[in-house]
């Protein structure tokens, strides 16, 4: 396990943001930010102009990054405290899941759960609680 | 000019994850280890989005059409089924394995790191699986049927 700092300003900083791009993207575009839509959309696109606004809303993510590097002067941190293995079966899991389950954190977590959608209650709560379960299991009944 | 909208609203987006530690494994697992060392700030990332959304879209649906689109796209589905709970407790599964959701992962392709780009690597196959299995399921249901 790797220790974290508790950030609530810049976590609540990053949220309101997140937040701010899910509401641009409904008053301009009428859509909701789901990114397992987003990507999903890309491997079957509906048109060229379809594949193409999905891939600039990736490109601009993919800048995130930068932008904070930008700003505070270092990259921001990515540590993986998971085997290569369960880094790539989680990755796995989580494609299958969030397709059967239509949307994921951002989706239903977020979008969702803003537009007080039944589904998307159902979903969050469903998501966080065999997140917990399984973070539990990993790390104190299996890894113990 | 479209495509810039979209590109900045992604920028946005994308800053909002970095930022607030989404694209961090180590951070989103240790919100979800509550019996070890346990950090609460992941509740600020969902707190901070949630209400800035739901006023966002109270402001918005206000409008009757988007800004540059002839109508709202929302989802429609109203049924809470077996899909729906059963999709969703596995994605929660596979988050707690491997600490990335999509949203988290995606900007976090930004800074280069292998690992983000072998979890997104087998998203995108368990996102295609999934859809083969689904349409192999419906090829049986029109069969029978």
């Amino acid at each position: 396990m790797i220790e974290t700092a508790f950030t609530p300003w810049a976590s609540l900083l990053g949220g309101v943001l997140i937040g701010l791009a899910a509401t641009l993207l409904m008053l301009v575009f009428g859509r909701v930010m789901g990114a397992t839509g987003v990507l999903a959309g890309m491997l079957w696109p509906s048109s060229g102009q379809d594949f193409a606004w999905r891939a600039a809303l990736l490109s601009g993510m993919v800048t995130g990054p930068f932008v904070v590097f930008a700003l505070t002067g270092k990259m921001p941190t990515v540590e993986v405290p998971v085997s290569p293995l369960l880094l790539v079966i989680g990755g796995l899991i989580v494609g299958m899941g969030v397709t059967f389950g239509s949307g994921c954190t951002s989706g239903h977590g977020v979008c969702g759960m803003a537009r007080l959608s039944s589904r998307s209650i159902v979903a969050t709560l469903t998501f966080m609680s065999t997140t917990f379960a399984t973070v539990y299991l990993v790390r104190h009944v299996v890894g113990g | 000019m479209r495509l810039a909208i979209v590109f900045l609203i992604g920028v946005i987006f994308g800053t909002g994850i970095t930022v607030s530690g989404m694209a961090n494994p180590a951070k989103v697992l240790n919100f979800f280890d509550v019996a070890g060392g346990w950090d609460p700030s992941l509740i600020f990332v969902m707190g901070g989005a949630l209400v800035t959304t739901f006023l966002g879209y109270k402001l918005v649906s206000t409008r009757d059409k988007p800004l540059l689109e002839t109508g709202f796209r929302l989802p429609n589905m109203r049924n809470i089924d077996l899909k729906l709970v059963g999709g969703s407790a596995l994605f929660g599964i596979g988050w707690g394995l491997a600490g990335f959701c999509p949203g988290g992962a995606l900007p976090a392709l930004g800074t280069g790191r292998w690992e983000v780009f072998a979890f997104t690597g087998a998203l995108v196959t368990g996102i295609i699986l999934a859809k083969a299995l689904q349409s192999a399921a419906a090829k049986r249901m029109r069969a029978a049927t």
